[in-house]
C-alpha cells in the first residue's frame, strides 16, 4: 500500500508554460479518484508527477511520507503504474503475450510469475483469446484495453489511467468499469483522468476538479456535481452529468448518477 | 453530394471484406452520424468515404464505388480528393504532421500545399483557429499539446483546407464539454455552407443534437438508417452495442420502476 501526496506542487514546462500551481493533494491507499477539468488544465501533467516522469519545479511529491525527488522512475514504477491516453505510445511488442509480460519482467519477476500475471490481466480486460495476436491487428478499443492490462500485470499499489474510456463503445466502458471495480476491490488506489462525467460519477468515490493548473474542487460526486458547485464547474468548462442536471431541475438535491436520480424520484413518488 | 453506392471493401492482406453493400448518400449540408459497436466498421467506413481506402492504404473495393459531387472517384489520384473530402482521424497524434514547430504552421500546412497565396493561407489559418476558440494555441508546439487540444488543432487544419465535404472519426473523443460544444457549433456552421458531414461517434448525446440522420453499422453492414430521433430511440440500438442518449436511457430506467418518464421533459 502506498500513500501518494503532492505538497504545494507547481510545474513550469521548459518553454515557460505553467501547467500546475499550488497543488496540494493526498491519495490514501484504496481510494478511487477521478481528475476532471478542461483540456490543458494540467490533468496529464499532474499524474506524470505521481511516478516521477515529471519532477515538480516547486513543492514535493511524497510516497508514504518519503520525498521521491532522488528516486528514479524505474524504482517508482513498481508503486505507481500509469496507463496513457494513447495506447500506441505505450504498445511496442509484436505479440499481446509479450506486451503484458514486459512490465512484470522489468520489475524482476520470474518468467513464470510474469506469465501468470500477464494472463490474469488479459483475463480481467477480456483479451485472453488474443494472447498470440499482434497488438496492431487489434482495433483501437482493444489496444486500449491491452495497454490497461499491461499496467495491471505489474500489480502496482497505485493505478493511474489517463482517459480510459475514450474510443470505447458501451461494452468497452462497462469492461473498464469492471476492471476498476476489481482493482478497487483489491484495496489498490485508482486515479483516473476523464471527460466522461457519467463515468466519473458512477465509478469513483472522489472527484478532483482542475482548472488552469489548480485544484478547484475536491469531494464526492454528490458534492462536486451539486448545483451549488456548478459555477465552479462552468469556470473550467465542465458540465455536470445529465442525471445531476435533471435532479436539480426537479429539486431532488444532488443526484450525480442515474441510479441516484431514479432512487430520489421513487422516494418522492 | 457524397455518395457510396453498393460499396464492399477489404483491407490489404485480408480475404474477407469488412464493409458489405454500403449504400449511403449525403446531400450537401447534411450532417449524418454513424454509430456502432467497436469494430463494427465505423473507422473503415470513414476511410472509404474519404478515399483513403483503398487510395492511400491499399486494399480493394470488391463492389460499388464512391461518387463526389457527381464525379466517380474510382482510380483518381489522392490529390484529387484533397479539396473534395477531408478526413479527421480518431487519434490526433496520427494526424499531426510532426514536421511543424507551431500550431499556426501546422494549420497552415494544408493550405500551403494547395498552393494558396500567403495572405489567403494566413487568413484561413486565423479564421480556423478563431472558429474553434484556440487562437491562444497558435504559438504552441504541436507536440506539447494535450489530447483534446490536439484534436481541436487537427480539426482547425481540416477547416483551413475548406474541403467540399468532411468525414470525421470520433472528433470529440478527447474533448471537454466546452471543446465539444465549439466543435458542434463549427460543424453546424460548416454544414450551413453546403458541406456534407459524416461523423462516426460513440457519443450519441452529441449526435442527438447535431445530426439530421443517423446510420447504424453492425458487422460491416448498415442495419438502420433514418431520422436521428427514430434511430436513437429504437430499443434495438442497445443490442447493437450502442449506448443511447442520456434522455432515452433515463426514460427507460424510470419506466422500468413504474415512474412516469415525462418528468424528464
Amino acid at each position: 500500500m502506498t500513500e501518494v501526496r503532492l505538497e504545494d506542487v507547481g510545474f513550469v514546462y521548459p518553454d515557460g508554460t505553467r501547467a500546475l500551481a499550488d497543488v496540494d493533494l493526498a491519495f490514501a491507499p484504496g481510494e478511487s479518484v477521478a481528475i476532471v477539468g478542461q483540456n490543458g488544465s494540467g490533468k496529464s501533467t499532474l499524474v506524470r508527477h505521481l511516478n516521477g516522469l515529471l519532477r515538480p519545479t516547486e513543492g514535493r511529491v511524497l510516497h508514504d511520507g518519503e520525498d521521491v525527488a532522488g528516486r528514479r522512475v524505474a524504482a517508482l514504477a513498481s508503486r505507481v503504474g500509469i496507463v496513457f491516453q494513447n495506447p500506441d505510445r505505450q504498445i511496442f511488442a509484436g505479440k499481446v503475450r509479450d506486451e503484458v509480460t514486459f512490465g512484470p519482467r522489468m520489475l524482476g519477476r520470474s518468467e513464470a510469475e510474469a506469465a501468470t500475471a500477464g494472463a490474469a490481466a488479459l483475463d480481467i480486460v477480456g483479451l485472453s483469446e488474443s494472447m498470440d495476436a499482434n497488438p496492431y491487428d487489434l482495433g483501437y478499443s482493444r489496444r486500449k484495453l491491452l495497454a490497461i492490462a499491461s499496467v495491471l500485470a505489474m500489480d502496482t499499489p497505485v493505478l493511474v489511467l489517463d482517459e480510459p474510456t475514450t474510443g470505447q463503445d458501451a461494452r468497452g466502458i462497462a469492461r473498464v468499469q469492471t476492471v476498476l471495480a476489481n482493482v478497487i476491490g483489491d484495496g489498490r488506489t485508482v486515479i483516473a483522468i476523464s471527460h466522461d462525467m457519467r463515468f466519473v460519477a458512477e465509478s469513483f468515490a472522489r472527484v478532483v476538479v482542475m482548472g488552469d493548473g489548480r485544484v478547484l474542487l475536491d469531494g464526492s460526486p454528490a458534492e462536486v456535481f451539486a448545483e451549488s458547485a456548478w459555477p465552479v464547474l462552468a469556470s473550467t468548462y465542465l458540465e455536470p452529468p445529465y442525471a445531476a442536471r435533471v435532479g436539480a431541475r426537479l429539486s431532488l438535491g444532488s443526484t450525480p448518477t442515474e441510479t441516484a436520480l431514479v432512487e430520489a424520484l421513487r422516494a418522492r413518488a | 453530394m457524397l455518395s457510396l453506392a453498393g460499396i464492399s471493401y477489404r483491407y490489404a492482406g485480408y480475404a474477407k471484406p469488412v464493409l458489405h453493400d454500403i449504400d449511403l448518400t449525403l446531400a450537401d449540408g447534411e450532417i449524418v452520424g454513424v454509430v456502432g459497436a467497436n469494430e463494427a466498421g465505423k473507422s473503415t467506413l470513414c476511410l472509404v468515404a474519404s478515399g483513403l481506402a483503398p487510395g492511400s492504404i491499399g486494399g480493394a473495393l470488391t463492389g460499388g464505388g464512391l461518387t463526389i459531387d457527381g464525379e466517380a472517384m474510382a482510380g483518381k489520384p489522392l490529390h484529387e480528393f484533397a479539396t473534395r473530402v477531408g478526413i479527421g482521424f480518431q487519434n490526433p497524434a496520427t494526424q499531426l504532421s510532426g514536421v511543424t514547430g507551431s500550431v499556426f504552421e501546422e494549420v497552415a500546412l494544408g493550405p500551403m500545399n494547395l498552393g494558396l497565396r500567403r495572405r489567403e493561407t494566413v487568413e484561413r489559418v486565423k479564421a480556423a483557429l478563431a472558429t474553434l476558440g484556440i487562437e491562444d494555441l497558435a504559438e504552441r508546439e504541436p507536440r506539447r499539446l494535450s489530447g483534446g487540444q490536439g484534436q481541436l488543432v487537427v480539426l482547425a487544419s481540416l477547416l483551413a483546407m475548406r474541403p467540399a465535404h468532411l468525414v470525421l472519426d470520433e472528433p470529440t473523443a478527447q474533448l471537454d464539454p466546452e471543446g465539444t460544444r465549439l466543435v458542434g457549433e463549427a460543424l453546424r456552421g460548416l454544414a450551413a455552407t453546403g458541406t456534407a458531414l459524416l461523423i462516426a461517434e460513440h457519443k450519441t448525446d452529441l449526435l442527438d443534437g447535431l445530426c439530421s440522420r443517423v446510420v447504424v453499422l453492425d458487422g460491416g453492414r448498415i442495419v438502420a438508417d433514418g431520422p436521428t430521433r427514430a434511430v436513437l430511440d429504437d430499443p434495438s440500438l442497445v443490442d447493437r452495442g450502442v449506448d443511447p442518449p442520456a434522455r432515452v436511457r433515463l426514460a427507460r430506467a424510470l419506466g422500468a420502476v413504474g415512474l412516469d418518464p415525462s418528468v424528464l421533459s
